[in-house]
């Protein structure tokens, strides 16, 4: 009966059941990468790590067997980050390493840009190249007009190099694509960040709500497990959703939404709770400024105002507000990760971070807790040289709330435009395939053949790679040293990523790269340490520890100085703001400009026929990069579209239908993705997980399987007050033949 | 001696840690898996529910497999686990036909393969690969003779099911609903 090829059986009839893993079931595969031996513990040998699959940074240990091959790698129980578990992307991490289809020799194009047209070189004849050119463009246009983008550990070598070069422009699109508008929100709304991990305290909170923040499809592994946690001690959870995403479906309230009108909910909650005097008294007096100013702006936005805008019922969105207040403070609006929308979204996550302080869950058990920190000094390099102009120059009195620099505004400003002063000239692009990650693929293209070089340095064969001038093979991390981890959690630790094995192929570390460019350009004064190794020693030895220490150890931890995860009661608190409170009503946005307290303002729709594009993350895969991943692509091979059955009965679709998809300004896909029917998906959306349909012919696993979202964001809502480029304000329809080649823009 | 797996449907989130695991563990060929994880949807927008489970062999107490395996290479081994001795199979595919729960599959070097429970794990006092990494800790291993060991404790406090009971396998893996 309820057999796996039933399953498949039974989910193509339509009725909803689905296998999830391994999709791979029962298909024979030519390849087995590993041996067949039979495992045995006694004789692996393990090595610490720390996980780069993706950011959440997960302490490990990776074991290997006698034949000196990566057996498996597992959490190391020690680490805050992940306690012992892995997410699957972290087991699958050995998927990395034996990828053949890794890049293995530094590369130099030789045909037209993005012809894909390259010839092997010697890394010193690729690194020679490099330094020429960057030199001739700090000589003709200043060293501000090279820019760095980066994603990942290798990048804090390759922004050293760029700072001592004499450039500001270092950018990662975990800024203006991702969570920006949530760090600009609440270090408005509390002085501080969210940071990474993020410090709610899901673990002990009494009522989590996530409002289009899909934890478990997105495998925050730290938080998975606290949510995980929270539902054993009966915490209850509040998803808001158009989809019933499988947070949703632990949900004692699933909030269905009307897409983009979230900030219409958070402000009747916030209404609802200041009306019926559900909100912390004590704290808002003691740490809030602008209360008064709050309730009167609220004052109209009622349940009912907001039933007619988010068609969520109003007893609904009052129970669901006592529900809060009842578990106040210990009650966590949680910030979200990806939170580029539609355009308004730091005034949406102002909402948030004023609807927690009002429940006053900031600094607070089961709440928000007081992050801790252990920073090892940095070895006393020479100061740094002054640049004189910064990509901000090219957006005089734009976003002047940006707190980094945006990647999609570097991208913008390499198009040479009118009245601007720095147009980029050369990109150095590491870990992250711009391509897929910034919006409008066409824009940045367009941008990509205004550089007089663009350098790709990544571990596979991206897009992005496709139309670099120069490709610099990286090894994976599990073949090299890196930082010492130092983010933040309840307490102090410090990790260790040493390389299991030795570089394969003819791939080199971020470290080894960026210093043989600096010696190249005259920078190695920044670069004392031949060896990463003797830098990371030389860090560990000033605060008393050591590098063979944590060879053995992998983690350490410190234990707080003082009780202070949670606010003291009474505890009298200067808040880094500019009234030195929690501002419910912000001076910062007000003196720059923008509403001090958000107001709603109403988003587009989908045209007839249309449906809004809606993406998000399946838990196998990170962004694009995993998409190759042998042991992953085993688990998920490619993306389906999730269409109503109304939606599909209307189109006359059957599931798994290959169709082709277009936007409203006519960007087609280029490959067809699969429809899946479920009833998990309202009728005016469709959703797809991010980071496939490939167009790189080298990615052999999973070339031209799925469909790219990104390849359909062309309509970009941009946040004014710090860039952040919303992406969920485009809309697709269904093409149920392939379209023509040229229909197909590039 | 009984071993006994519990998964709880109300917290796993269908992430497939546990399939990756248990491919790295025991050396699953890539495209073929011992363990995987099906989702459930019931009811119409917005009136909706997932189940979603990880699902392995149940190690059946009454078990068609072991019961049409013409080698003896299919046996029950220690605690009820249920073992194909490698050597001994002819990959002559009764077992398979016989499973209502689809548990085996042919491995490439010519025998069949399913869920050990990871027994080289068991007998050194550890979870079996798939429980030990699952990051929403869903999973229960252990003795159900022992009414102190994690799966005993579990059933006990919570509502649960298994599959296919008219099958008569007797499974001992548990869906905890
Ligand atoms: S969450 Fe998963 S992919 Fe990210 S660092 Fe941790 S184990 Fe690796
Ligand atoms: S690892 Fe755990 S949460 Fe993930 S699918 Fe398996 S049982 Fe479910
Ligand atoms: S689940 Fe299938 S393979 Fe496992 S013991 Fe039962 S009948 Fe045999």
């Amino acid at each position: 009966m309820a057999s796996r090829r039933d399953f498949i059986r039974i989910s193509g009839l339509g009725l909803g059941g689905v296998v999830l893993g391994s999709n791979a079931a029962y298909q024979a595969f030519s390849q087995t990468f590993l041996n067949n031996d039979r495992l045995d513990l006694g004789s692996l040998r393990r090595t610490p790590t720390y996980c780069e699959v993706c950011f959440w940074k997960c302490a490990g240990w990776v074991y290997k067997n006698d034949q000196g091959q990566i057996q498996k790698i597992i959490g190391n129980d020690d680490d805050l980050h992940c306690n012992g578990r892995l997410c699957p992307r972290g087991t699958g991490g050995v998927g990395m390493y034996y990828d053949t289809d890794r890049l293995k020799k530094p590369l130099l194009r030789v045909g037209e840009r993005g012809q894909q047209t390259f010839k092997e070189v010697s890394w010193d004849e690729a690194l020679q190249y490099i330094a020429d050119k960057m030199q001739a463009i700090a000589k003709e246009h200043g060293p501000e007009c090279v820019a760095l983008f980066n994603h990942g550990s290798g990048g804090a070598y390759f922004s050293r190099l760029l700072k001592a070069f004499g450039s500001p422009n270092i950018t990662a699109p975990s800024y203006a694509q991702c969570r920006g508008p949530r760090e600009v929100a609440f270090l408005a709304t509390f002085g501080e960040g969210v940071e990474s991990p993020e410090r709610t305290d899901i673990r002990d909170t009494r009522c989590l709500v996530l409002i289009g923040s899909h934890i478990g499809e997105n495998m925050h592994n730290g938080q998975v497990q606290e949510m995980s946690d929270a539902i054993d001690k009966g915490a209850s959870i509040i998803t808001v959703d158009p989809r019933f995403s499988t947070a949703a479906s632990k949900s004692k309230f699933w909030l269905p939404i009307k897409p983009a009108t979230d900030l219409a909910l958070l402000l009747a909650w916030i209404h609802v709770i200041i009306e019926e005097g559900w909100y912390d008294k004590a704290y808002v007096e003691k740490y809030t400024y602008g209360f008064e100013q709050l309730r009167e702006h609220v004052k109209t936005m009622t349940p009912e105002w907001a039933h007619g805008i988010t068609t969520i019922e109003p007893a609904v969105i009052r129970e669901t507000a006592r529900e809060m207040a009842n578990a106040s403070p210990a009650v966590i609006i949680h910030p979200g990760r990806h939170v580029t929308w539609y355009g308004d979204d730091s005034q949406r996550l102002r909402a948030v971070a004023i609807l927690n302080a009002i429940l006053g869950s900031w600094g607070r058990r089961g709440g928000f807790y007081r992050p801790a920190e252990k920073k090892l000094p940095s070895y006393p390099f020479p100061p740094y040289p002054k640049p004189t102009r910064t990509w901000q120059d090219a957006y005089p009195g734009l976003f002047p709330l940006a707190g980094l620099a945006l990647a999609s505004g570097i991208c913008d400003a390499t198009i040479p435009a009118h009245g601007r002063s720095c147009s980029f000239k050369a990109w150095i692009v590491l870990g992250t395939n711009l391509i897929e990650t910034l919006p409008n693929q066409a824009n940045t293209i367009q941008a990509i053949q205004n550089l007089d070089l663009l350098v790709a340095i990544d571990t596979m064969p991206m897009e992005i790679t496709g139309w670099a001038d120069v490709v610099l093979p990286e090894c994976t991390y599990l073949e090299r040293y890196d930082s010492i981890r130092e983010n933040p959690h309840r307490k102090g630790q410090l990790a260790l990523r040493m390389p299991a094995m030795e570089p394969q192929y003819d791939s080199k570390p971020a470290y080894w790269m960026a210093r043989e460019l600096a010696i190249k350009l005259n920078l190695a004064a920044w670069f004392p340490f031949e060896k990463m190794e003797d830098e990371l020693d030389w860090q560990l030895k000033q605060v008393g520890l050591s590098l063979a220490e944590m060879q053995k150890e992998g983690i350490k931890t410190f234990e707080r100085e003082y009780d202070d995860l949670y606010f003291a009661p009474d505890e009298e608190i200067e808040f880094p703001t500019n009234t030195g409170k929690i501002e419910l009503y912000s001076t910062e946005f007000e003196n720059a400009g923008f509403d001090p307290i958000p107001k709603y303002t109403p988003h587009p729709e989908p045209p007839e026929g249309y449906y809004r594009l809606n993406y998000g993350r399946g838990p196998a895969h990170t962004f694009s990069r995993t998409a190759n991943n042998p042991n992953l692509t085993d688990l998920m091979d490619e993306n389906m579209l999730w269409v109503n059955p109304r939606v599909a009965r209307e189109w006359g679709l059957s599931n798994e239908q290959p169709v082709w998809l277009r936007n409203q300004d006519g960007a087609t896909s280029r490959f067809p993705i699969k429809v899946r029917i479920t009833e998990r998906i309202r009728w005016d959306s469709v959703y797809m997980v991010h980071g496939f349909g490939h167009e790189d012919k080298r990615l052999t696993r999973c070339f031209g399987k799925g469909a790219s979202d990104s390849k359909l964001i062309t309509r970009v809502h941009v946040d004014p007050v710090m860039g952040g480029t919303g992406m969920r304000g485009n809309f697709v329809t269904f093409l149920t033949s392939e379209p023509k080649a040229e229909e197909v823009q590039r | 001696m009984r071993y006994a797996m519990a998964v709880d449907t109300k917290k796993c989130v269908g992430c497939s840690d546990c399939v990756v695991a248990c491919q790295t563990e025991n050396n699953v060929p890539i495209g073929f898996c011992r363990d995987w994880v099906v989702e459930v949807t019931d009811g119409t927008y917005p009136q909706l529910e997932i189940e979603i489970r990880s699902e392995r062999c149940n190690h059946c107490n009454n078990s068609p497999c072991v019961r049409c395996c013409p080698t003896g290479a299919s046996h029950y081994s220690d605690g009820g686990i249920v073992l194909v001795n490698s050597e001994k199979c002819i990959g002559c595919g009764a077992c398979i036909a016989s499973c209502p729960y689809d548990a085996r599959y042919s491995h490439p070097d010519g025998y069949v393969d399913k869920c050990t429970f990871c027994i080289h794990r068991v007998k050194k006092g550890q979870d079996p690969a798939c429980v030990a990494v699952c990051p929403t800790k869903c999973m229960y291993f252990g003795d159900l003779d022992d009414p102190k060991s994690p799966v005993s404790v579990v059933l006990k406090k919570r509502k649960y099911k298994t599959l296919i009971p008219e099958a008569g396998t007797q499974p001992e893996l548990y869906f905890l609903i």
